[in-house]
Formats: structure tokens, C-alpha cells, sequence
């Protein structure tokens, strides 16, 4: 029996530009092992743009508001 | 004021005295205040609100899904985008939570008696993984069976297996939508009346404005 069009995995370069960069998600995840300690791909990118955050956030600079009378 | 003045002021009913210690403690212009004190324009003091933000749009989408149900959103292009929007706003409800813990973790935010401000954002933190935790093991498809039969197990060998049973789906439903948004809707709610109450932690070489106040109020 053949597969419904709507339900075959379109090839990656098919898929939105979004897809593409975050890749596809609808496989089996992507772990790193680092002797006992093993994450997935999806949490270690995570906690890196955590990091990513909390140091832009102490670096760069608040706009000004207005002032007040 | 004569005496008489006092006594008719005074509250003779727990409604009275619920009302005058409320607004003793949170004056309107303490509850939504216009300012804030220089220190606080940085963006590191953004990701609060931010984490509240997320939540709004948890909730609201959630209750889309609650109205529409399981069926709707593993079936249909507008269901399972409300679901995305609903996974979403939870990575960057925790995203954001995250480097807020971060941030006042290193101001040493428990200063300046607010000590239950730290706390109750601590318990926000674990009733928020408690409430994720049981939307996966609740979205009626192969992965969340995958996750219950997991933690069933960890969950039997710390014992609490036979009240917090993860392969009851009702259960962890019931939990999701109802039990733990209410209990962590209602720590939150505490949370941002105690940071109203005590104001924004200065930084650590900072004058905090209470204690000038108190000092200024001595000398």
C-alpha cells in the first residue's frame, strides 16, 4: 500500500528555511557523550543560548527612556 | 483627628481589617508604581517580567487546547500549531526563568529582608517542572507513553509511586490543568506582590532605597 502524498517525509531542503536550520526534529535525538556525562544536542543548545543571554544581558547597554519633569 | 474620628475609622469586621492591613501593606502606588530606581535599567532586570510574559501565553494557549482537545490538536494544522505555541512558550518561560534565577542568584537577590521573595521564586521554579513534567507525560500520543513508563520507575523507588502515579492519564491530567496551574499561579501572584512589597534587589555596592529611606527617616 502506498503512502498518502501528505504523510512522506519531505526531504530536507523542501522543508520551510526554519526547519532547515534547526534540522529535523521529527528523528530520533542527538546525544553528546562526554565519559559519564551525556546530554542531548537539543538541551546543551539550551543552556548555551541561556549563557548567550545572561552574558548579553549584563553587557549590553539599556536604551534610555524619556525623561521626567 | 479627635478620638471619635479614630474609633469611627477603626474596623469592626474581618472584611475591615482584611482591607486596612492589605492597603497598609500595598498602597496603590506601591502595588503599580510609575518608577523605579536608576539601577534597574539594565536588562538583566527584563527577564522577570519576560518569564511572566511566556506565562500568559502558556495559559492562553492552554486553554485553547483544553477547549479544542486531544483529538483537535494531533490532527489539525490549527491544533497543532496552538500545541507548538504552547511547547514553545514553555521553553522560553524556562529559558527566561533560568537567567532570572541566574541574575539574582548572583545579586544575592535574598538581601535586604527578601528572603520569602527568593524562596517563593525557588518554589515557582520546581512546581513549573511538576506542571511540564506532567503536560509531556499527558499529550496522549507514543512519546508521552514513553515518558511515564520511564519515570514510573524512579518515581516507585523514591515510594511516592501510589499517590503521583504517572500511567494514570486522568491523574496527570487533572494535575496539569488544573491542580498545579492553580498552586503555581498562586506562588507567582505571592512572588510579584513580595518584590511590590520589598521593591527590586540593588546591586550589591548599591544604596538600597529602603534601608536610605529608614536611614534618612533616623537621622
Amino acid at each position: 500500500m502506498s503512502v498518502p502524498h501528505k504523510y512522506r517525509a519531505a526531504p530536507l531542503a523542501l522543508l520551510s528555511p526554519m526547519t532547515a536550520l534547526t534540522g529535523n526534529l521529527n528523528g530520533p535525538g542527538h546525544y553528546i557523550d562526554w565519559g559519564p556525562i551525556q546530554i542531548s544536542l537539543a538541551n546543551l543548545v539550551m543552556i548555551l543560548i541561556g549563557l548567550a543571554l545572561f552574558v548579553a544581558a549584563l553587557l549590553l547597554p539599556f536604551p534610555k527612556g524619556r525623561k521626567r519633569p | 483627628m479627635t478620638i471619635d474620628e479614630t474609633t469611627a475609622d477603626a474596623p469592626t469586621t474581618w472584611t475591615g481589617h482584611l482591607r486596612r492591613r492589605f492597603f497598609g501593606t500595598f498602597p496603590p502606588e506601591k502595588l503599580l508604581p510609575e518608577t523605579q530606581p536608576e539601577y534597574v535599567t539594565s536588562w538583566i532586570y527584563v527577564f522577570g517580567v519576560a518569564t511572566i510574559a511566556a506565562l500568559i501565553f502558556i495559559i492562553g494557549s492552554g486553554l485553547v487546547l483544553t477547549l479544542q482537545g486531544p483529538l483537535w490538536y494531533h490532527s489539525s494544522s490549527l491544533g497543532h500549531f496552538v500545541n507548538s505555541t504552547h511547547l514553545w512558550s514553555v521553553e522560553l518561560f524556562f529559558l527566561f526563568m533560568v537567567v532570572h534565577l541566574w541574575g539574582k542568584f548572583w545579586m544575592a537577590a535574598w538581601r535586604g529582608r527578601r528572603a520569602a521573595t527568593w524562596i517563593t521564586g525557588g518554589i515557582c521554579f520546581l512546581t513549573s517542572v511538576g506542571t511540564a513534567f506532567t503536560g509531556y507525560v499527558m499529550q496522549t500520543n507514543f512519546d508521552a507513553q514513553w515518558i511515564a513508563t520511564q519515570a514510573k520507575d524512579g518515581l516507585n523507588s523514591v515510594g511516592i509511586g501510589a499517590w503521583f502515579n504517572v500511567l494514570n492519564l486522568g491523574q496527570m491530567l487533572l494535575f496539569h490543568v488544573a491542580l498545579l496551574p492553580l498552586v503555581l499561579g498562586g506562588i507567582v501572584v505571592w512572588h510579584v506582590l513580595l518584590v511590590r512589597k520589598h521593591g527590586v534587589v540593588p546591586p550589591i555596592d548599591a544604596i538600597d532605597p529602603s534601608d536610605a529611606t529608614v536611614e534618612g527617616a533616623a537621622s
